[in-house]
């Protein structure tokens, strides 16, 4: 029960701060040039133009603008994209599944990797391995990774061969139209439908952009893994695991995982974020047809529609996000008092 | 020993809780007049500090490797018209051959050249200056910005501190790389602008951290003892208590130079910022980009070309590296918690 009215008053507390970004977001819209540049195309005439300010009201006070725009936003008019040549939300729509995907595998190989290396260098403290570990884990956080990026698909597709350097999948699939759509999730999907070539053919595909993205993350997991471990493995309930004569491996792995993950759990859901802004510039990249590549390619057309659509949608993920995690850690830490 | 020194008014309480000075007192000389021995007497705590962390320093190898990595980094910048002089009015251009890009080596480029045949070394060299005053320009104004902002909000609280946090909640809520995306996405595309929307980004954590810090010593004996003679408001805020909050604030900022110039130079990757052909690292990436993987022939022999991207990444890698080795070791020698 004080579960529930926690979560109810975090999410009460949302609401200030998405007001906030959403009046940062309309004063970016509304701070240059006209706000209406983004519904005119050069095909319209003047009474046409003449409608779409009248529609949108950008001929009235900038308050009562906002409220109109609010008031778009919520039902689900982002305005549109010139770089799609759509609403912005169906831009959104139709690109967010790539990007899920990406990022999602991404988290998961940023867990694995992560958790491993931090137990690792943990139980090895101040050994060889822990400093080769924080060595690099300090370069994945100073990587850049649209370098980085660049340097994967030199080394693995085109020294190697290894890997395919852009796309979710090989022009076979598309051109035989054999691709299902369910989710959207090319992974999920050909599972779903059982087509196994299909599913490897993504995992190859997916494979580099998603190494490189989770990168960085990666480094964060292993850091914050390997302190939260040393911490508790110094606490008295291993000590007791020790002396009733358990292995070490059960030990590390059953009793001290468990809570050392804890605090890591919040370093994976906060660093989310970072993964969608790092996925602009892998989705690039890669050619990944997701959100990230969108927004670079709005960016570029200058098409601020679109930028900020993408950014707003940013703001609620990771907003939501937030608070999710903070729900996850009152209900995996029973020490944490809810307030 | 109390969680934090104060280094001003309370030097002889100091004298007594620590271990005995290494320096020896300044002698009251009979030519000094009183201020200049009130000066010294006053430096006298500050200086064993600074001699004190300075030790910790040489001991910490990791601070020194970043330290080393900086001053090679600020030594190139200062040299930048020494090693390659600028060949225009303006020096954040890169003089070029319009000709395909060389191999590193060949025709006196020794990092080779780029795209429209821009010498690399230039542009690594001059591109050095540009990362240091983007990011320190973004860092230090961030920090005053958050300085003012953070230790009103700490020491006043209430309803000011409740509206400015409430503000820093917002920016905090978007990733710093989308945050700038969409402030550089209205603007003009410049090297100021890209900083102004660095800025925007970058002070909110500032803020947060120097209200901790502030909240937290406002409540020492020694701010109370500030208090209870009579001291004004802004001499005890920024006497007393911002000096003593200033460490970590110090710590972050290192780290963050590093940061700045990697979403720096990521904004720049897709086209905020400097024009293309700049001396500025992540741009250099991206134009050198369309000539990556391609092949290129100087004299007979063919080249695979690699050095267009990789020379300006690695560049970025080790000035990142750098500054976020020497923060790493500075958090360790500037808490007083962690040392004596």
């Amino acid at each position: 029960m004080r579960l529930t009215n926690y979560i109810i008053k975090r999410l009460l507390l949302l609401i200030p701060v998405l007001i906030g970004v959403s009046l940062i977001i309309f004063t970016l819209t509304r701070i240059t040039g006209d706000p209406a540049a983004g519904y005119i195309n050069e095909k319209m005439t003047q009474s046409q133009i003449d409608q779409i300010y009248e529609k949108y009201h950008f001929n009235e006070p900038v308050y009562t603008q906002y409220v109109y725009w609010l008031n778009g936003i919520i039902t689900l008019d982002w305005g549109w994209s010139k770089t799609y040549g759509g609403p912005v939300t169906d831009a959104i729509a139709y690109y967010f599944p790539a990007t899920l995907e990406l990022t999602l595998v991404s988290i998961f190989i940023a867990i694995i990797i992560g958790i491993y290396l931090g137990i690792a260098s943990a139980v090895r403290r101040n050994r060889p391995f822990d400093h080769v570990t924080r060595v690099v884990s300090l370069i994945g956080v100073s990587l850049p990774i649209f370098w980085l990026a660049l340097i994967l698909q030199y080394l693995f597709y085109f020294h190697f061969g290894w890997f395919p350097s852009s796309g979710r999948a090989s022009n076979v699939y598309y051109l035989t139209k054999s691709i299902p759509d369910i989710t959207g999730l090319y992974l999920l999907d050909s599972v779903l439908v059982g087509n196994f070539a299909l599913f490897k053919d993504v995992l190859w595909h997916i494979f580099l952009p998603a190494v490189t993205l989770s990168f960085g993350t990666i480094a964060v997991v292993t850091r914050i893994m390997r302190n939260s471990m040393l911490e508790v493995l110094s606490l008295d309930y291993v000590k007791t695991a020790r002396a009733k004569g358990l292995s070490e491996r059960s030990i590390i792995w059953k009793h001290a995982r468990k809570n050392a993950m804890i605090p890591t759990t919040t370093v994976i859901g906060l660093s989310f974020g970072g993964l969608l802004g790092g996925a602009v510039l892998t989705e690039s990249i890669f050619s990944w047809p997701g959100l990230g590549r969108w927004s670079a390619t709005s960016i570029k057309l200058f098409d601020s529609n679109s930028v900020l659509g993408f950014c707003l949608l940013v703001a609620i993920i990771y907003v939501l996000i937030n608070l999710a995690v903070d729900v996850l850690y009152a209900y995996l830490d029973p020490r944490v008092h809810l307030e | 020993m109390t969680d934090v020194q104060e280094p001003d008014t309370t030097s002889t309480i100091n004298d007594i809780s620590n271990t005995p000075s290494t320096t020896p007192r300044v002698p009251p000389k009979s030519g000094f007049n009183i201020d200049s021995n009130v000066l010294m007497k006053e430096l006298e705590p500050r200086v064993r500090e600074l001699r004190n962390s300075l030790g910790l320093l040489r001991e910490n190898i990791t601070a020194l490797v970043g330290l080393g990595f900086v001053i090679f980094i600020i030594i190139i910048a200062l040299l930048a018209p020494v090693i390659c002089p600028p060949t225009s009015a303006d020096p954040m251009y890169i003089p070029r051959d319009f000709k395909q890009p060389k191999p590193p080596g060949a025709d006196g480029h020794i990092l080779g050249t780029g795209n429209w045949g821009t010498d690399m070394l230039y542009g690594i060299v001059w591109g050095a200056r540009t990362s240091i005053i983007i990011s320190l320009f973004v860092v230090i104004t961030g920090v005053l910005i958050g300085l003012v902002v953070g230790s009103i909000a700490g020491y006043y609280g209430g309803r000011i501190d409740n509206l400015m946090m409430r503000i820093t909640d917002v920016f905090l809520s978007l990733p710093a790389l989308i945050l700038a995306m969409a402030i550089a996405s209205i603007l003009e595309r410049s090297l100021e602008n890209m900083m102004l929307a660095l800025i925007i980004v970058w002070w909110p954590s500032y803020a947060r951290l120097i209200r901790a810090q502030v909240l937290s010593i406002k409540e020492s004996t020694y701010v109370e003892a500030a208090r209870a003679i009579g001291a004004k408001t802004d001499r005890i805020l920024f006497k007393h208590i911002v000096p003593n909050a200033i460490s970590p604030l110090i710590v972050a900022a290192t780290m963050d130079i590093g940061a700045v110039v990697l979403v720096a130079a990521g904004l720049s990757y897709i086209g905020f910022g400097v024009s293309t052909g700049s001396a500025e690292w992540g741009r250099m990436v991206s134009d050198g980009q369309s000539w990556f993987l391609s092949t290129v022939y100087w004299e007979g022999k063919a080249y695979t070309a690699s050095w267009v991207v990789i020379f300006p990444g690695l560049a970025i890698l080790i000035f990142t590296m750098g500054f976020s080795l020497l923060g790493d070791g500075l958090r360790d020698i500037l808490d007083p918690r962690l040392r004596r």
